[in-house]
């Protein structure tokens, strides 16, 4: 029996017996629940105003229980984590994340230096460990940045993830900052378009942008304007396409 | 004056000093690095695309080729993501499971690292001494999963394997074996005048360029800044545990060495204290549906590997596979900054340089 | 007579070669023990002929010239570097009767004529048209002159002591002391310079494996690799011979211990030297180029020419001058 077939069956089987008892066990994460949740981000049409909604999370995390509210961000996985209680929790408006202020402070910040629009959505993601996160689109990512570097009370010096996600309505590159002189830490996804997806380089800001920015042009063919060398990096210098976008063609489908 | 011609020298990607496939295109005058071009991809066999198509128990065996003198770290990345953003809990017994092997990989890894580095600037033996207790290490580990480099160790939930009877013991028992042979190392290696005078002062690089290249680990440490997630940012149960953080000063080789040879001394402390506090009896794995299906959802988990912050990037759409899954390699942002560091150095301080970021060519590739 | 002139130089070439087989065989067993290991013991007893068919698969193998490589110079640069690597045994003494020549300037000629191998490798880095293979030459090349200064300014004390350069009369003035005590300071240099003169561990520069893969040997495959390998360690037979010349006090026995044949000693002594240099392998991570350089121009030479200086001083003193 091949992995596929193996795993369809046991997808089947796990529907089947998780149809007829849908609260008999309070402790298990109903996943159901959260799969026919109608709520789903799209986030390319979202205009949503620039404006912290404190207990009203992103859409993608609506479903997620509260987590304990003393884990701060420093400590995510410290003390107990906290199981989603059951599925009437859910339904309750989750309490404020801890980091709900830095990131209401954060904001503040950006519309005065930014102006309104820079910043297109702003949430907590609760997952793991309450991250703040900015949305933006490309046009405003690289005066962000600047700011997010160079600002007093941001110094965002230290650059900890840098990956594209194609979500196949349009390309994200998500970036994953910290400050080693306060401490804290953001998360931005940027937004751009698929067909053309083009995002400023920050390799400028933070050198560690660099071979990443590659990395992302050439798994997925974002192109990182301003960029000083963009080429492939882990593919061949002749390799057509880019192998992580969702309509890429595999060479060999049965691999 | 005289007048000298640069010549282009192709280091690798078959070299015994680039420690797997690792190409560098070094511009050189004379013997001085003008120039220094790394090219990496030689290893890249597509594991993100991969895991695309695989359910998340499955991506475990993937990650072991990543890192592959430290399996059980990234086996760990992996399966801390995503019980992270599936929110379950893991029982104690399979917590201090995880973080001893964790520990003792680190052990094993650094354990590589010195013997390849020592390798690298000329000296023999220590390479072999290093081996051996390694091998002491990997023995554990066959006994406990069967396996000896790819471990596949790790689930989602728990581990795959309870300890047999008697390991606990074991590991103690190694612990004590190590500190003697901490001892035998620094007597060795770390009083040796010309392995002084060929780490000392070299690649040298400030703070605010480790900060600037995204340096994590020992590469970060060594300029004196105390970033270790373990501690910073705690996550299995590393913070019930007592232990130091070892910074450099200089941010020299030999400050390089130093750091990572008291990280063994220091995650011999934690082994310690988890095998005295090892749980008896309970669980091995925590409530699991047989079908992972992770919630939608987004998340970034870093933890310390022996080679710095070693993150998983999750984005779930829902169903038993990742929509899409990246990981942060150390290596691959460790090995940035080799050009800057290379330039206006020797031959000979290549490969010390090189050996001294501690890289593993199946991380940087992915 | 002439016969054996022709048979005893013959039955040295077998003896060196015999020598060397076991050298590499006796080599690898040490290291191998110093870390934890066996050592070869497979084919043979004790893997004693573990050499022999290493040696039989070189000489078996395809003899590969890279395509642009200068020929001529390729073909001619092992012998180069191999010739002059035995015609310096010719004026090493091993006993009293067991020697070649009795020439007056004995020491002045192994100095000469070793040198000439630097010519055959750095000749051999250069035709292999490899980068590698050139910058080990030139490493070489610098390597060798410099470290051939400190050497023979080293041994001056011992020619001062003795007034003659010929070996035969050096170990005959050893007959009650030796010179390694009186010239402790020419002994260590000469040591030191030694050890870099044969490029090994930890001044094997030249052929640095984690640096420049093989150093100016890396074209070569087959029997002209083996004329290396050889040459190397003939060079360890003569420099092991000349150092118990020179310093232990060549065949003379220690504590008046003469039922002990003269041969045996020397062997004993000169089994030592070569044993030490096994060990310094098995021990030492390798010196930087430029930390090589300063070490022989600012430290070896400067400490060579104060030995002289502190011998011509003591030589006057009166109680122990007769010892220099």
């Amino acid at each position: 029996m091949s992995h596929e077939e193996q795993n369809e069956k046991e997808l089947l089987k796990e529907e089947k017996e998780l149809q007829p008892e849908p609260s008999a066990d309070a402790k298990t994460e109903k996943k159901e629940g959260e799969e026919n949740n109608p709520v789903k981000a799209e986030p390319g049409e979202s205009d949503a105003p620039v404006t912290a909604k404190p207990g009203l999370p992103p859409k993608s995390s609506v479903p997620r229980a509260p987590r304990a509210a003393g884990a701060g961000k420093a400590r995510p996985a410290a003390g107990a984590r906290p199981r989603p209680a059951a599925k009437k929790a859910e339904k309750k408006p989750e309490e404020p994340s801890p980091l709900q202020p830095q990131l209401d402070r954060f904001l503040r910040l950006l519309k005065d230096r930014l102006g309104e629009g820079a910043v297109k959505e702003a949430y907590i993601n609760r997952a793991g460990s309450h991250i703040p996160t900015l949305v933006v689109d490309k046009e405003h990512w690289l005066s962000l940045a600047q700011l997010l570097k160079e600002e007093e009370s941001f110094q965002f010096d230290y650059l900890r993830l840098l990956s594209g996600v194609d979500y196949e309505t349009h390309m994200e590159v998500v970036y994953q900052f910290y400050s080693f002189a306060h401490g804290h830490q953001i998360a931005v996804r940027v937004k751009t378009g698929r067909d053309e997806a083009k995002v400023p380089s920050v390799s400028h800001l933070w050198k560690a942008a660099d071979w990443n920015e590659r990395e992302a042009y050439d798994l997925l063919g974002i192109h990182f304007e301003n960029h000083p060398n963009l080429r492939r990096i882990l593919m061949p210098d002749d390799w057509v396409g880019h192998p992580l976008r969702k309509d890429y063609e595999p060479l060999d489908k049965e691999v | 004056m005289l007048r000298t011609e640069e010549m282009l020298l192709n280091v690798g990607p078959q070299h015994p000093s680039t420690h797997g496939v690792l190409r560098l295109i070094v511009k050189i005058d004379g013997e001085m690095i003008v120039d220094a071009e790394p090219v990496i991809g030689y290893l890249h066999r597509g594991t993100e695309k991969l895991a695309e198509d695989l359910n998340y128990t499955q991506i475990i065996p993937y990650t072991d080729r990543m890192d592959y003198l430290s399996a059980m770290t990234n086996n760990y990345a992996i399966v801390h993501a995503t019980e992270q953003l599936m929110g379950l809990e893991i029982p104690e017994r399979a917590e201090y499971l995880r973080v001893i092997v964790m520990e003792l990989n680190r052990i094993a890894s650094h354990l590589v690292w010195m013997g390849t580095y020592l390798l690298d600037v000329g000296a023999m033996s220590p390479f072999l001494y290093a081996f051996r207790d390694r091998e002491e290490i990997l023995n554990l580990f066959n006994e406990l999963c069967g396996a000896r480099i790819t471990y596949n160790y790790m689930r989602v939930g728990g581990v795959k394997w309870d300890a047999p009877p008697g390991w606990i013991e074991k590991v103690g028992t190694f612990v004590e074996y190590m500190k003697k042979q901490m001892r035998d190392y620094h007597a060795l290696i770390t009083g040796n005048e010309i392995f002084i005078s060929r780490t000392k002062g070299v690649g040298v690089y400030s703070k605010e360029l480790a900060i600037q290249y995204g340096l994590s680990g020992a590469n970060l440490r060594v300029t004196g800044i105390d970033w270790d997630l373990r501690k910073k940012q705690p996550y299995s149960i590393y913070s019930r545990f007592e232990f130091d953080v070892p910074t450099g000063k200089t941010g020299d080789l030999y400050d390089k060495y130093l750091c990572r040879m008291n990280e063994v001394v220091e995650s011999l402390k934690i082994i310690e204290q988890a095998v005295n506090q090892f749980p008896e009896g309970g669980s091995i794995m925590g409530k699991v549906p047989r079908v992972l299906r992770v919630p939608e959802g987004e998340i970034y988990v870093g933890i310390e590997s022996p080679r710095g912050e070693l993150g998983c990037h999750i984005v779930s759409k829902g169903k038993d596979k990742p929509w899409r899954l990246k990981f942060r390699r150390p290596s691959f942002y460790n090995l940035q900054i080799l050009p800057v560091l290379l330039k206006g150095e020797n031959i000979s301080n290549l490969v010390a340089i090189l050996g001294g970021i501690d890289i593993v060519l199946g991380e940087v590739d992915c | 007579m002439s016969l054996l002139a022709i048979l005893a130089p013959v039955l040295l070439l077998v003896i060196v070669l015999a020598f060397v087989t076991y050298a590499i065989l006796f080599e690898r067993k040490v290291i191998g023990w110093m870390q934890n290991r066996i050592g070869p013991n497979r084919v043979g007893p004790w893997g004693m002929l573990q050499t022999v068919a290493d040696v039989f698969k070189l000489l078996i193998k395809e003899d590969v010239i890279p395509e642009k490589a200068d020929r001529a110079l390729f073909k001619l640069a092992p012998a180069i570097a191999f010739v002059p690597a035995f015609a310096v045994l010719a004026v090493i003494p091993f006993t009293e009767t067991w020697k070649f020549t009795d020439f007056a300037v004995g020491l002045l000629y192994y100095m000469a004529v070793s040198s000439i191998t630097i010519i055959g490798i750095m000749v051999g880095g250069w035709a292999s048209n490899n980068k590698y293979a050139l910058l080990g030459g030139m490493r070489s090349a610098a390597q060798m002159i410099s470290y051939e200064i400190p050497l023979v300014m080293s041994v001056v004390g011992i020619i001062m002591t003795t007034g003659s350069l010929n070996l035969n009369d050096i170990v005959h003035s050893q007959k009650h002391v030796w010179f390694i005590f009186p010239q402790i300071i020419g002994f260590l240099v000469f040591l030191i310079a030694a050890v870099s003169e044969l490029n090994r561990t930890p001044f094997d520069l030249p052929e640095a494996e984690s640096e420049l893969v093989a150093g100016y040997h890396v074209e070569y495959t087959g029997f002209r690799f083996a004329f290396f390998m050889l040459a190397e360690y003939v060079y360890v037979f003569a420099m092991a011979s000349l150092t118990t010349v020179l310093y232990l006090g060549g065949w003379n026995a220690p504590f008046g211990l003469t039922i002990i044949p003269p041969i045996i000693w020397f062997i004993l002594k000169f089994l030592l030297v070569v044993f030490f240099l096994f060990w310094l392998r098995a021990t030492m991570p390798r010196i930087r180029v430029d930390q090589l350089m300063q070490f022989a121009w600012k430290v070896l030479l400067p400490l060579a020419i104060f030995n002289i200086f502190l011998t011509a001083v003591l030589k006057e003193v009166p109680g122990i001058g007769h010892f220099y």
